[in-house]
């Protein structure tokens, strides 16, 4: 990572983030996004991640980028995850388990239809 | 108390009701009991709220949808369809645009707007903590680029003072005022410290801002570094916090390479160290002066003051100590300019607040929402109401040193003046909502035995006080008690408001003041009648609450 010296820098680096961010979406159509706060991992969403990193390596999935971020606040439907097909809005789900996770795969990414029962309105 | 499904708002400012809001509202008197929903929906007037285009406005809550301008002909059809069979008439809404304050918020939640008007959690849930160029993508450290390139020390305590910005970490002390007596202050080495040790019960809002957007800190101590001329730096994180502290951690290291922390800060002669401090679990370590002690090695009691750690803080320098939320909106401020930041919240009280809602609603979780906004609408809105089967009875706010708020209070916008006008507090965000089943003495019973373990020891009024208070409690809680007792406990919480050397002792004695005020009559009951009206206390000897009232029928 290069330092940052002024204002200039700092835009340049944002633009190059964005473009990097862009090239990962592009290549990776499909965002999944899991709530990694305190309240989220106590509900057990490490094992959501890693189940939904499991599935993606054992079915051999391409173009999914799983990332994490903090919290949304809304603890009792921890844990959360986030999906974004292409350019459809994005779909937020509540008390993922690794077995709701691998539906959301499955159903959500693999054959377009939403999990009606997990997704939370927001 | 009476709930409704639905509640009603019309606009009432002079312009609307130049534009017939008056008729308005007495043709929806009429439609709603026309079709039978007056005691299901409630109506009400309600002042300026803006969006002056579409005046006059209908909003209707929990749905949060805004229509206008809305003319007496409308009225059936909204009624009728919206109130009646639930769908939202789309023709009638008001024109989506750029919109501030309250509205602006509500409609962002309902997802009809971007959710960009948050600022303090605005980018909590939406990016990777632990990447340094997510924050940057998010506008991260542009303030800070702006602040050294363009802004002197003087221009950026300005600007806050302007912003308005008061202390979300209890005391609502005004930020821009408190950075000023540090840059005021006498001395070569002066430091800033980030409290972000949050132990009162049921408050998180501080860990959610720790764990999802940590640079946001960072940069925001930073530029209070710079404004108030300190060089080195503190966050003081709660023990508790593994998760937090490790994301804080790996934030510093990863700011330090890329220049924002360190030596010669964004190429300028401006230079600023970081430190976490670790907590070790002591409720008094989050009172400012008790904290220092603590990072200066020592048991965690409360200074006397003055002097102020403005003055003498951290090693006896001039030292800054924000609340983690209040140093969260900063960046925010000086990125878009303090007249931004009075589009939301009140003009005394600009900004949002975030809450953490809990007890017997529907939804428990943290919200920001604008100041001024009231309980009502949060319980409404945002926790979905009461749990079913239950009506709201009191909310505690603040955690422990908050005040107890009874459903006559609800109707008050919750910011700092109109609050303490009402002679309650906001505390520090924590909303702990009760229904009709908490019996009040239960309730100041858990605070002061909160308080009896957590004080500190070092003044009398605070150390016998809040366990004198506690036994009272005890033995009211037991029918043992007599109506001199309360007379005691008065007596005792103005010592300790008076006489207590910090917050902890000082405050106390709140929760009898405000239970003795709004629920004298259910204290007494548990004296005069021995009998527990929300059916909690285990009276001894043990009487069966409705045989007791049965014989004073
Ligand atoms: C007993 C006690 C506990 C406190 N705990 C906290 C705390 O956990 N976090 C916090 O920010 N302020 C806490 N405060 C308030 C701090 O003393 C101080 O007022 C605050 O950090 C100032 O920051 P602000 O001006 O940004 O609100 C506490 C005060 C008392 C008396
Ligand atoms: S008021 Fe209580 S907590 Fe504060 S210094 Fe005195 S004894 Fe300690
Ligand atoms: S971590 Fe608490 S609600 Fe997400």
């Amino acid at each position: 990572m290069p330092t940052i010296k002024n204002l200039d820098d700092l835009k340049r680096i944002r633009e190059e983030a964005l473009e990097k961010k862009k090239l990962k979406t592009a290549s990776g159509n499909v965002q999944v996004v899991v709530g990694m706060g305190t309240c989220g991992i106590a509900a057990g969403a490490r094992e959501t991640m890693k189940a939904i990193l499991d599935a993606i390596e054992k079915d051999n999935l391409s173009g999914i980028s799983v990332t994490q971020t903090g919290c949304i606040g809304l603890c009792e439907r921890e844990p959360i995850v986030m999906v974004t097909v292409g350019e459809e809005p994005k779909v937020t789900y509540g008390k993922v388990t690794p077995e709701v996770a691998r539906r959301i795969l499955k159903d959500h990414v693999g054959a377009g239809k939403v999990v009606e029962d997990h997704k939370i309105a927001m | 108390m009476k709930t409704y499904r639905a509640m009603v708002l019309v606009s009432n400012d002079p312009l609307s009701i130049e534009r017939g809001s008056q008729q308005v509202y007495t043709k929806l008197t009429e439609e709603i009991a026309a079709y039978g929903l007056q005691d299901e929906i409630s109506l009400s007037m309600v002042s300026d709220i803006g969006r002056h285009d579409a005046a006059p406005l209908v909003i209707v809550y929990p749905d949060a949808v805004i229509y206008g301008p809305i003319a007496p002909e409308n009225v059936h059809t909204l009624v009728e369809e919206h109130l009646y069979k639930g769908r939202v008439v789309a023709g009638l809404q008001a024109p989506l645009k750029e919109m501030t304050g309250r509205i602006a918020w509500l409609s962002a939640r309902k997802g009809t707007l971007p959710a960009e008007q948050r600022i303090v959690l605005e980018r909590a849930g939406l990016i990777d903590p632990e990447s340094i160029e997510d924050y940057i993508i998010h506008d991260g450290y542009a303030a800070l680029g702006k602040v050294l390139g363009e802004m002197k020390p003087a221009d950026v305590i300005s600007e806050l003072e302007k912003s308005g910005l008061r202390g979300r970490g209890g005391a609502g002390f005004p930020t821009g005022t408190k950075w000023k007596f540090v840059s005021k202050a006498d001395g070569a080495q002066k430091y800033v410290i980030c409290n972000a040790d949050e132990s009162e019960p049921g408050t998180f809002k501080d860990r959610l801002i720790l764990e999802g957007d940590p640079h946001s800190i960072i940069e925001a101590m930073t530029i209070a570094a710079y404004a108030v001329g300190a060089s080195e730096g503190y966050i003081y994180i709660r023990g508790e916090y593994t998760l937090a502290q490790e994301r804080m951690h790996r934030a510093i290291i990863k700011a330090e390479e890329m220049g924002f922390l360190g030596d010669q800060i964004f190429g300028t002669d401006f230079s600023f160290n970081l430190h976490i401090h670790s907590g070790a679990g002591a409720y008094i370590c989050g009172e400012e002066t008790a904290l220092i002690e603590s990072i200066e090695g020592k048991p965690g009691i409360p200074r006397a003051r003055p002097p102020f750690p403005t003055t003498h803080g951290l090693w006896g320098k001039p030292t800054l100590v924000n609340n983690v939320e209040t140093l969260a909106n900063v960046p925010a401020i000086l990125r878009r300019g303090a007249a931004w930041y009075h589009s939301f919240g009140t003009p005394s009280s600009p900004g949002t607040k975030v809450y953490t809602m809990l007890g017997n609603v529907n939804v428990t979780g943290v919200v920001e929402v604008p100041m001024g906004i009231t309980l009502r609408e949060i319980i409404a809105i945002y926790a979905k109401g009461m749990k079913k089967g239950s009506s709201f009875k009191l909310a505690q706010t603040g955690g422990s040193s908050g005040s107890v708020i009874p459903s006559s209070l609800q109707d008050t916008p919750m910011d700092f003046d109109s609050f303490s006008k009402a002679g309650v507090s906001l505390g520090s965000g924590a909303l702990l909502i009760c229904d009709e089943d908490t019996c009040v003495v239960d309730l100041a019973k858990v605070l002061l035995n909160f308080f009896r373990v957590e004080s500190c020891g070092k003044c009398n009024p605070c150390r016998i006080g809040t366990q004198r208070a506690f036994e009272i409690l005890t033995t009211i809680t037991e029918g043992q008690a007599t109506l001199n007792d309360l007379d005691t406990l008065l007596e005792l919480s103005s010592n300790l408001a008076m006489m207590s050397n910090c917050g902890l002792g000082q405050t106390a004695g709140t929760p009898l003041v405000d239970i003795l005020k709004y629920f004298r009559a259910e204290v007494e009951a548990h004296i005069r009648l021995k009998v527990c009206p929300a059916g909690v206390c285990t009276m001894k000897p043990h009487v069966h609450p409705e045989e007791k009232v049965h014989q004073h029928a």
